[in-house]
């Protein structure tokens, strides 16, 4: 019985809509239509953006946001946010300058040039420890992710701050007497005459791609976010995946800031300032759920690529950059306008003839409950 | 004064307020079947029925919550529409729901006037305001004064606040939901006389109960519904527990019968001394030192009534809650201080009974729920391997008879009773020993219920599993249970083997009788 029920409203769907499948298709796939239509209008306005040189700059440019959407990816799809990001982009910096610069150490009356690799580990290290401080107060104290990344947002770009006076260092070169030489080579440097920032991030994303879809820590995240009580209930030590990936998200941000200020050759305590926005932007417009348990690396790169190409673009003919404030978050407001159709729509074309999950239960679920209004509003957000 | 104190005893009895022929469906679950009900001025009517009967649904019809698909409600014989609460509220019929809707951070006299505050010529005019919340108070007999934060107050004092607020606006006809489930003896005592006291005053009740005993001291009248259907009517002094008994319960569909033939194996889960205190009462226990010890191949049922601490037990033992004394063993080995993934690894698995809340994952398909506890198996260094996870998946639907559009399914296209086998599968893809499962019959048809009893018999039969399910409904109690152990009040209060009866069981289920 319930069987035929089954096949009948799958050949329905099947047949019942060629039309809305089109429909269907541009929504679910909005972010790439979006960069096609991006690269289309500004090539026809611009002689100089369709070309492979304007790309690869415009690419080096996105690498940035893209390293930070893709650690926001982790954490968003946890349920939670890391607005610390920007700051600690800008913290890796300065930090990686201060290692170039040369550490002394007074009592031994020495200076230590570590070489690049060793500052690019440190570095790195010094993201995972920002994100893990972020990580232990949201899942252990119980602070609301929010106001913990917000704390370290400030706290982060305090400390860069103190750690120049405010100053930006310059040289960041090495030198091939002190050993230290190469640094530009992360961000400035070309392999295949792609710029490595563009590898990394490519590195970066797969490495994402892999840790979501392949292994238990990825469904772990996802479970995370889609239902933390029925998560641990099935043993997935949540904490442990909340703590993870900010720590993830902490050493994404060290990259990106270790290739920004390679591509500059200079390292200021004000660099990635209002990144992390951004790099909401590029994951909410990847098509993820704020709320958590829905998205993906693929759209979250195409969403970084849109906000950079567009940004780039408006650049490019010449608008005024107030315009292109305005011009962004048009964009990022549209893509949360979409998703929310998309999940919508996908509410409403389950089976209802179903019946059951969606409507209220009669009595056993219900009897529990304050009133019947909420536990519809609640049945309806959850599926 | 003579004179109307005989014209309101001449109203006494009169019907005030009837359904006539009253049906509701939510998609194809009829939950009402043309349901004839009346309300009696200045008397108590009780409704009967087991979970699911439709209790809840009549009374939010009654009340506005909800439209019925077909059927009239008369007030004093004539037709009305309740198109919302306020509506209802207008007309004199208030409900209070089972769990309070007050605001736990405002003082008793802002709940009482929350929604509609009284206007003064600088704002709301709050002394105005404490004066009738006061004499509200002084009517009911409690000493509650009107500044005290609601939650101060002990459960019984917030459900009296509530009764006020739906006295303030001038109710004629107060709905009371399972108002005694959370309340001690003697806050169920100051409830009884309070309802006395309404019903002296010309108020007309509606009260649902589990509480059986309890209810036929207060009530004058007794209406049973079963599975959406009003079954019998009487006045209360035709009746008794049993006639209530009969009539709930009905004849029941065939849920199985214990597995036999096979000798039990040793202890595996062993509860000793398990205490669990409640998070909102300081000082009291939700679970109160309890021991129970379950055989493999065992199958226990706990029965009890909402408040009994079912969940709390069976949560704490899966290593949710937290236990303040006791040990929990799995196989002789304390568990006690393990976390609940630790506790998976070790063969305890929990199915909890919220499924929406706590078993399934909303966003994932109907495979990747499936393997979601049990992912660790099939991983190889960091790697799953995608086919050894289908292999498990496919192995999952097929053992658990999931009916689903293959894996890749959305959990939200399912039915209930699939939904449910779906945790259930989940769980039991980790090869556990010991399985507990919290009301696992709750909101699916009486078909996936058969099925769900049959999957967990002849896992006790086959595989040696230890199982301890619990349930409120009685009939689910005499069904694959090797043995019956009643809740109440966080304790034991008395165990049965197969052959109790329902009769026995429910009274031992019962709050001690209030005088």
């Amino acid at each position: 019985m319930s069987n035929m029920n089954q096949t009948a409203s799958s050949s329905r769907s099947q047949g019942g809509g060629r039309r809305f499948d089109v429909a269907r298709m541009l929504l679910e796939g909005r972010a790439f239509f979006a960069l096609i239509a991006i690269i289309v209008i500004f090539s026809l306005l611009s002689p100089v953006y369709f070309s492979t040189s304007n790309f690869l700059t415009m690419s080096s440019h996105v690498a940035i946001f893209g390293l930070l959407s893709l650690g926001m990816l982790l954490v968003i799809l946890t349920g939670g946010i890391d607005l610390s990001v920007g700051s600690t982009l800008g913290l890796a910096g300065v930090f990686a300058g201060f290692l170039m610069q040369g550490v002394s150490f007074e009592v031994f009356g020495v200076v230590v040039y570590p070489p690049v690799w060793v500052v690019v580990v440190l570095t790195c290290g010094l993201g995972a420890l920002v994100g893990a401080i972020n990580g232990v107060l949201i899942a252990y104290f119980k602070v609301p992710a929010f106001v913990a990344t917000l704390g370290l947002l400030y706290v982060a770009r305090g400390v860069a701050l103190l750690m120049t006076d405010g100053l930006t260092y310059n040289n960041l070169g090495g030198s091939e007497a002190l050993g230290n030489t190469g640094f530009d080579w992360l961000g400035f440097n070309r392999l295949f005459g792609i710029p490595v920032g563009v590898l990394i991030l490519a590195a970066v994303a797969i490495a994402c791609l892999l840790l979501l879809s392949r292994t238990p820590f990825g469904r772990w995240v996802y479970s995370t976010g889609g239902n933390a009580r029925a998560a641990e209930l099935s043993g997935v030590p949540v904490k442990r995946v909340q703590v993870s990936v900010y720590v993830l998200s902490g050493i994404c941000a060290a990259i990106a800031g270790l290739v920004l200020s390679s591509q500059l050759t200079s390292a200021g305590p004000t660099a990635g300032t209002t990144y992390e926005l951004t790099a909401i932007a590029g994951v909410v417009i990847g098509g993820a759920a704020l709320t958590g348990g829905r998205g993906n690396v693929r759209g979250t790169l195409l969403g970084a690529f849109v906000i950079g190409f567009l940004s780039d673009g408006l650049v490019i003919i010449g608008v005024s950059s107030y315009w292109q404030t305005v011009f962004t978050g048009a964009v990022i407001i549209l893509a949360v306008l979409l998703n929310s159709i998309q999940y919508s729509g996908r509410k409403n074309s389950k089976p209802a003839s179903d019946g059951k999950p969606t409507s209220p239960q009669p009595e056993g679920a219900s009897e529990r409950s304050p009133a019947t209004g909420s536990t519809t509003g609640k049945a309806g957000a959850q599926s | 004064m003579n004179e109307r104190a005989a014209s309101q005893d001449e109203r006494v009895g009169r019907v005030i307020l009837s359904a006539r022929n009253v049906a509701k469906s939510f998609g194809n679950v009829q939950a009402l079947k043309h349901v004839d009900f009346d309300i009696h001025y200045g008397q108590v009517t009780t409704l009967f029925g087991e979970n699911g009967a439709g209790k809840s649904t009549l009374m939010k019809i009654l009340s506005g919550v909800i439209r019925p698909s077909s059927g009239d409600i008369l007030l004093e014989g004539e037709p009305v529409s309740f198109s919302s609460t306020t509506d209802a509220q207008r007309l004199g019929v208030s409900i209070i729901h089972q769990e309070l809707s007050l605001a736990p951070n405002l003082s008793v006299r802002d709940n009482i006037f929350m929604g509609r505050e009284l206007r003064g010529a600088t704002g709301i005019d709050y002394a105005e305001e404490e004066r009738q919340a006061r004499r509200l108070m002084e009517e009911l007999d409690e000493p509650i004064d009107p500044l005290t934060l609601v939650e101060d107050l002990r459960l019984g004092q917030q459900q009296i606040v509530e009764i006020a607020r739906a006295l303030s606006v001038n109710s004629r006809i107060l709905i009371m939901d399972e108002p005694t489930s959370a309340l001690s003896a003697s806050e169920v005592e100051v409830l009884f006389r309070v309802i006395r006291d309404l019903k002296s005053r010309g108020v007309s009740i509606v009260y649902i109960s589990h509480h059986l005993e309890e209810a036929l001291l207060i009530t004058d009248h007794a209406v049973v519904l079963r599975d959406g259907a009003m079954t019998a009517y009487a006045r209360r002094e035709d009746i008794d527990l049993e006639w209530i008994v009969r009539n709930m319960v009905g004849e029941n569909f065939d849920l199985g019968s214990p597995p036999g033939g096979y000798a039990m194996g040793e202890v595996m889960l062993s509860l000793e001394g398990v205490s669990v205190p409640d998070a909102t009462v300081p000082g009291r226990h939700v679970v109160d030192d309890l021991s129970l010890a379950v055989r493999a191949g065992e199958i226990v049922c706990i029965y009890g009534l909402m408040g009994a601490g079912r969940t709390e037990l069976l949560e704490s033992v899966a290593g949710r809650g937290e236990m303040s004394a006791g040990r929990v063993c799995l196989h002789g080995e304390d568990i006690s201080r393990l976390s609940i993934a630790e506790r998976i690894a070790k063969g305890l698995v929990l199915v909890p009974e919220d499924r929406q809340r706590d078993g399934l994952v909303q966003t994932m398909s109907v495979g990747e729920n499936l393997s979601l506890a049990s992912i660790g198996a099939f991983t190889k260094g960091l790697v799953t391997s995608r086919r050894r996870e289908r292999h498990v998946v496919e192995a999952s639907i097929e053992n658990v008879h999931i009916k689903a559009d293959g894996a890749e399914a959305a959990i939200g296209s399912l039915s209930g009773g699939n939904q449910q086998k779906v945790v259930i599968g989940k769980m039991l893809a980790t090869r556990p020993q010991v399985v507990l499962l919290d009301e696992p019959s709750r909101g699916i048809d009486i078909g996936a219920k058969a099925e769900v009893f049959k999957l967990l018999s002849e896992g006790a039969a086959r595989e040696g599993l230890a199982v301890v399910f619990s349930t409120s409904e009685v009939g689910e109690c005499l069904s694959i249970a090797h043995r019956i152990v009643v809740m109440s009040r966080g304790r034991i209060a008395a165990e049965f083997g197969a052959d109790a009866s329902k009769e026995d069981i429910m009274a031992a289920s019962g709050e001690a009788v209030v005088a």
